[in-house]
């Protein structure tokens, strides 16, 4: 092992030689990760073990940190979405639309029913496909393939919509100040009704394969579990926190892009372990299909796809060739010279893991003076030691994986 | 009956005087200033009052200015929520630019540990009581404070990118 991950120093080191046990055993020190295959994503923990048991575990993180604060405050609003995506990759179109609403709230834009429609589909969608990842390879540690490989199936078909949408799959800089940068095709709308046909029964059987699963619930069942209050005092939110039975849901507290029109409810759990987890965000799924057939059938007539926000929405690129004023709307936004009062809003979303807020200062110029990203996977990581402690080391790359931390958010 | 923000200020200012001030209505986002050296007594009390029971810390972060004279060189921000009555608040505390310091509230609000780490991280504020401050995201052997915005991005040495042409300037932070 080298110095740089565990100092001869470290205080496990010392613990290890002041702590004998009756049966002449030892503690010993493992060193989980930074990059290891069954923590899907960079985390470092340092464990101090007595046989099998963890005693107390040490993260670390940062590993991979790309100072997306700070290269934000050397960028034009609209170049910031791209760094967006890359914070929880799971769901890209949540964190861009979040940041869209955010600039929104800054200028004062109302957004036309249909787009804020269209973003809540996306954003739901991004839910589902955040969700399917999580469930599917909690089932992949605790030795399920089969049903991993199944749902992802359906991963891809969200991607397709994507990419009907934006272009993009994975990381989807999707959307523009007021609304999307082009309107939906019929394709799209094609690809999102042959998922709500199809998907159902695929996540129903996927529920069936877990849900009453003898070896599945052994292995999840009371393993990590939280409390509501010290989930609350750890800072949890999303489906982590309801899962230890509070009701909290940025949608339904503070709703935005018109989350009051639909009807859904927030599933919430008991006892906040991991099989509680697995259960609400299964609950979640169904709960986001049905917004979206709402978001469908109540979908407003026409075609607006975007505010009239002409500082700050790209003319179409035929009128900047042919017209004198586009041209001049265009300069001035790809070159971020657009009006920006001076001031400072938060916006919170609902991110697939939880409040996913925007802190942004502005001094009026053509960057943030200051963007703190509230990352719902930073705040709740912490507990993390405190939930693996006295479980066994399997379980804890289990309890890992239904949290849900994403790297990317994580460490931003 | 809804927590009023009428109610927040009205009692803020009988329990801590000038202490508390510059309260004001940004957006939908209530927000104050406070004197950082009361900063953990004003949190203690939103969170503990039985009307206020400002019980959960949604975010905490810094900000540098510095522009701003020597005593407002860094600021800290606190948002609050109130989920009982789904009332948000937000704080900001002013502090100096030499050696920055503010008291923890880590003891206060357990999540509170990681974001004042990741301050500290950033900012180089020193957190006073906090129980564990050392680098979070950056490596331990860093020794300047990145989000300060003397900061630069990128290496001035760079010569292959000319931002003159793009509106930008050498030093736009």
């Amino acid at each position: 092992m080298s110095e740089l991950l565990l100092p001869p120093e470290h205080r496990y080191a010392k613990r290890i030689k002041e702590q004998l046990n009756e049966d002449g055993s030892e503690l010993s020190i493992l060193n989980l990760g930074p990059t290891h295959p069954a923590t899907h994503g960079i985390f470092q923990n340092i464990l101090l073990m007595d046989g099998e048991r963890i005693l107390e575990a040490e993260p670390t993180i940062g590993y991979i940190h790309r100072a997306f604060e700070k290269i934000a405050e050397n960028r034009p609003f609209y170049q910031i979405t791209p760094l967006t995506d890359r914070m929880n990759y799971c769901s890209s179109p949540i964190n861009n639309m979040g940041w869209w609403m955010t600039l929104e709230k800054l200028l004062d834009i109302e957004v036309p029913k249909r787009a804020q429609y269209l973003r809540v589909i996306v954003m739901e969608l991004a839910r589902i496909t955040d969700h399917i990842i999580c469930n599917s390879i909690l089932g992949v540690d605790t030795g399920a393939y089969t049903g991993f490989l199944y749902v992802f199936q359906f991963r891809e078909k969200v991607y397709e919509i994507y990419e009907e949408i934006c272009g993009a799959r994975l990381t989807t800089n999707m959307g523009r100040i007021g609304g999307f940068e082009r309107d939906w095709s019929p394709k799209a709308f094609e690809l999102l009704n042959t998922f709500l046909e199809e998907f159902p029964a695929a996540w129903k059987e996927f529920e069936n394969l877990f849900e009453r699963n003898r070896i599945f619930i052994d292995r999840t069942v009371n393993v990590g579990p939280i409390s509501a209050e010290q989930a609350m005092a750890y800072g949890f939110t999303g489906p982590n926190l309801r899962a230890a039975g509070v009701d909290y849901d940025v949608r339904v507290s503070q709703p935005y892009s018109s989350y009051e029109d639909f009807d859904f409810i927030i599933p919430v759990g008991k006892s906040g372990d991991t099989y509680d987890r697995f259960c609400v965000r299964n609950a979640e799924v169904w709960e986001s299909l049905s917004i979206i057939r709402q978001a469908l059938a109540k979908m407003p007539e026409g075609n607006d796809f975007h505010a009239d926000v002409p500082d700050y929405y790209l003319p179409p690129k035929e009128d900047v060739y042919t017209s004198m004023e586009s041209l001049i709307y265009h300069f001035k936004i790809v070159m971020g010279e657009v009006p920006v009062p001076v001031a400072e809003v938060y916006h919170p979303v609902e991110g697939g893991n939880g409040e996913l807020g925007f802190y942004l200062v502005t001094d009026g110029s053509r960057t943030p003076y200051r963007l703190h990203f509230r990352r719902p996977c930073f705040i709740y990581y912490q507990a993390y030691p405190e939930m693996i402690k006295g479980a066994l080391l399997s379980d804890a790359i289990v309890i890992l994986s239904s949290l849900n931390v994403i790297a990317g958010e994580l460490d931003a | 009956m809804a927590l009023e923000t009428i109610q927040i200020q009205e009692k803020l200012v009988e329990s801590f005087d000038s202490v508390v001030f510059e309260f004001k209505q940004e957006r939908d986002l209530f927000s104050f200033e406070v004197a950082a050296d009361k900063i953990t007594a004003v949190i203690l009390f939103l969170k503990n009052d039985p009307t206020l029971r400002f019980h959960f810390l949604t975010d905490l972060c810094g900000i540098h200015y510095p522009d701003n004279d020597e005593e407002h060189q860094f600021a800290v921000v606190y948002h609050l929520h109130n989920w009982y009555e789904n009332k948000r608040i937000k704080i900001k505390t002013y502090i100096k630019g030499e050696n920055p310091e503010i008291k923890s509230i880590s003891n206060i609000f357990l999540c509170s540990n990681w974001m004042e780490r990741e301050t500290y991280d950033f900012y180089g504020i020193n957190f006073i009581g906090h129980p564990q401050l050392k680098r979070i995201l950056n490596m331990d052997e860093m020794i300047s404070f990145p989000m300060r915005k003397e900061f630069p991005m990128e290496d001035s040495g760079r010569t292959d990118k000319d931002d003159r042409f793009f509106g930008r300037t050498t030093d736009n932070y």
